[in-house]
């Protein structure tokens, strides 16, 4: 008997608007409404001149090592937008816009990159995840908050954005699985930009896409143009309506590009031809926005410049905050170890403090 | 010839390695084009090629469980692990796999393999950056764990560790990776993979360190010189299998030791040579033996991680009360 087909599937691609800014496509209603598109616009913005003040810290000294998320912003910004306060977004480290949006202050994500723990103790969005370094193990923490929402049955949904370096691990195909077999409220979302420091994507995957890495876990994937901060927000929107529904997980994958070099430690030069950089300055995000906006009459000079000039007074005051915040004391480094600390570990904090005990009391801020 | 880093060291034995035995191949993430984050295999993607030289996924099981596969076809993988603490992953393929090839075959298969990953702190790098987790390895039978803390040990025991018929988790500090320079020969010797190197020697007390924490003890050991004290300095270069020999018979002669290490102090391998003293050095110990090391903490984030490293000031602290002991 000839073989028969016993499964298909395709991997749709989501656009809104197009690198020119003009709607490629139905808008979904949100975007009809001027004042909640100048709200994405802002924030790309806000992201933006963090990620520079940010670089420009590192450059001098002031900041550690740091990722920028020069041209991903869409997709930190549109995922955020999509979600509610009581959902749990788990970032990895090129997410500031969407940490920023949940209520993460600039001068936290200084602090935390400025190389102290603080930085981490969201006053906002207390029951988000920090920042994830290695690689992908946060996927299988979202499935595990979604259990514990789908448990207590609660409305809520998981949010894990990580690269599409992390969708070769094994940890990310673990986490799909499990939230496939037990239909956990949580979305997968791949910032897929391109690039993992200097791998590109097609040496990371024979897929064809990645957004179909779903498919094997038996929960939906779909592609979007990750540039596009409209159709990023449509498409998680859907995601989490599905998941608070309690139909299960999904993947989207949100197709972008690394414009910056992979953190400051990082001369991407050494791989990767400043051609392909510059073909994708057009595509850039905040471009689009501006450009869809101004079409529609809703965006001017003035109001640009005005934007600017805000969020770049938020932005330095958080830094000249940041710069002002004295280190933890000394024995703060035993603090947190254990909820209450050992007897054993109290002889090795008088040790510390015997060594340093010119350092300065807690800060605040 | 000309003075060289550590990681020039290193990439000068990989591609000694390279050249010399065709069954050597690199693997790991950014070794190619990007010639390794920290540059240790710089070049190498030009000179060796695309089949030997292999930028992996971004998968560290699977870089470890390939490099298993690899070895026991005959081939000499050295795979590189970006920094320590990502290494973790792949601990489930070194002790149940690598480490044991061997036994369970009763020697029909082997593991000759190299596993190289940056460890330890001091360079202010981001969180997960700087760890060190050498005493886990240690406590697998059947792996090799080696941290050289100069250029020419890197060398040699790097080239060491290549030859070796079984599996070699090769720490490098990365906070040595270039701070100082020293000739290499590009000879091809290989240094030892089972000895101790005394560094410096002295009567009064013998120091004991490795890796990052070498250069503190050699510091620590300078200061002491200025007050008269003569501090005998080991670097556990190999910490499996350990040459207990070489640290017993210095403190046979002091009879005072400082153990110094990064690692968090409960359950570090400084534990382990305390016990070796105790087992067969008890009667030439003068003084307690004192450990230096990192807290039982988590390692903090660069701020405060100076707080947390052992630093020569605090092993002069430790080698005075070691001293003042009667
Ligand atoms: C498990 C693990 N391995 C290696 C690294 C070092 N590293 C940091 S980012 C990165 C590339 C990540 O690529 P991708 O997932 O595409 O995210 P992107 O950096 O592009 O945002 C690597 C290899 C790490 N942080 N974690
Ligand atoms: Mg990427």
């Amino acid at each position: 008997m000839a073989q028969q087909t016993i499964a298909r599937f395709e991997i749709g691609y989501r656009r809104c608007l197009g690198p020119d800014g003009a709607a490629a496509g139905g808008l979904p209603d949100f975007a009809r409404d001027a004042a909640t598109l100048i709200a994405l616009y802002r924030a790309m913005v806000r992201c933006r001149a963090f990620d520079a003040k940010a670089v420009a810290l590192q450059r001098t000294g002031r900041l550690g090592t740091f990722a920028s998320s020069l041209g991903q912003e869409a997709v930190a910004v549109g995922v955020a937008a999509a979600m509610l306060p009581q959902d749990v977004l788990l970032p990895s480290f090129r997410e500031h816009g969407a940490q920023l949006w949940r209520g993460v202050t600039p001068l936290e994500l200084f602090l935390y990159w400025g190389g102290d723990e603080r930085g981490s103790d969201f006053a906002a969005a207390r029951q988000d995840f920090p920042v994830c370094v290695p690689v992908g193990s946060h996927a299988p923490h979202a499935a595990g908050v979604a259990l514990a929402f789908k448990l207590r049955r609660e409305q809520r949904v998981a949010v894990a954005i990580f690269g599409d370096g992390a969708t070769s691990k094994g940890d990310v195909a673990e986490a799909l699985n499990i939230a496939g077999v037990w239909q956990l409220p949580v979305v997968f979302v791949v910032a897929n930009n391109q690039w993992a420091i200097s791998v590109p994507r097609r040496r990371q995957s024979a897929a064809e896409t990645l957004a179909q890495k779903a498919v094997a876990a038996g929960i939906p994937g779909e592609q979007v143009d990750g540039n596009d901060v409209v159709a990023v927000r449509e498409a998680a929107e859907a995601a989490l309506a599905r998941a608070r529904s309690g139909a299960g997980p999904s993947v989207i994958e949100a197709v972008t590009y690394r414009l910056s070099d992979h953190t400051t430690a990082d001369d991407a030069s050494r791989y990767r031809d400043d051609a392909e950089v510059s073909r994708h300055w057009p595509e850039e995000p905040l471009l689009r926005l501006r450009a869809h906006l101004a079409a529609a009459g809703r965006w001017a000079k003035a109001d640009e410049e005005r934007l600017l000039a805000e969020v770049a007074a938020e932005i330095d005051a958080a830094a000249a905050a940041y710069l002002a915040t004295p280190p933890q004391a000394a024995a703060s480094i035993f603090e947190h170890t254990f909820a209450t600390l050992p007897a054993e570990l109290e002889a090795q904090r008088a040790a510390v403090l015997a060594e340093a005990p010119a350092t300065p009391a807690v800060a605040a801020g | 010839m000309a003075e060289i880093t550590l990681v020039q060291a290193v990439n000068l034995a990989l591609a000694r390695a390279l050249a010399e035995d065709e069954r050597v191949l690199v693997l790991g993430e950014d070794v190619g084009a990007d010639g390794g984050v920290f540059r240790a295999t710089d070049g190498l993607l030009a000179r060796f090629g695309e089949a030997r030289i292999v930028d992996t996924p971004l998968a560290e099981a699977a870089i470890a469980g390939l490099s298993v596969g690899l070895a026991a076809q005959g081939f000499r993988p050295v795979a590189e692990i970006q920094f320590t603490g990502f290494i973790y992953p792949v601990i489930d393929q070194l002790v149940n796999h690598a480490s044991r090839l061997r036994t369970r075959t009763r020697g029909r298969l082997s593991c000759p393999l190299v596993l190289r990953a940056p460890c330890g702190g001091g360079v202010r790098a981001p969180e997960h950056h700087s760890e060190s987790p050498e005493a886990m390895f240690a406590h697998v039978p059947g792996l090799r764990v080696v941290i050289p803390s100069s250029p020419r040990r890197a060398y040699g025991m790097l080239l060491a560790a290549i030859r070796d018929p079984d599996p070699v988790v090769f720490l490098e500090p990365t906070r040595l990776y270039r701070t100082l320079r020293e000739e290499v020969a590009d000879d091809g010797a290989a240094a030892p993979l089972d000895r101790c190197f005394v560094l410096r020697e002295g009567r009064d007390l013998t120091l004991v360190a490795w890796g990052g924490a070498v250069r503190d003890a050699l510091a620590a050991a300078e200061a002491l010189a200025k007050g008269g004290v003569g501090a005998e300095v080991i670097d556990v270069a190999t910490l499996k299998p350990l040459d207990a020999d070489t640290i017993l018979a210095s403190v046979g002669r002091t009879g005072r030791c400082v153990i110094v290490h990064e690692a968090p102090l409960t359950g570090g391998f400084g534990g382990e040579i305390a016990a070796r003293l105790a087992e067969r050095g008890l009667l030439s110990l003068l003084a307690p033996v004192e450990r230096v090391a990192g807290y039982d903490t988590v390692m903090p984030l660069p701020r405060l991680e100076h707080l947390y490293l052992p630093n020569p000031a605090r092993i002069v602290a430790a080698a005075r009360r070691a001293l003042a002991y009667a």
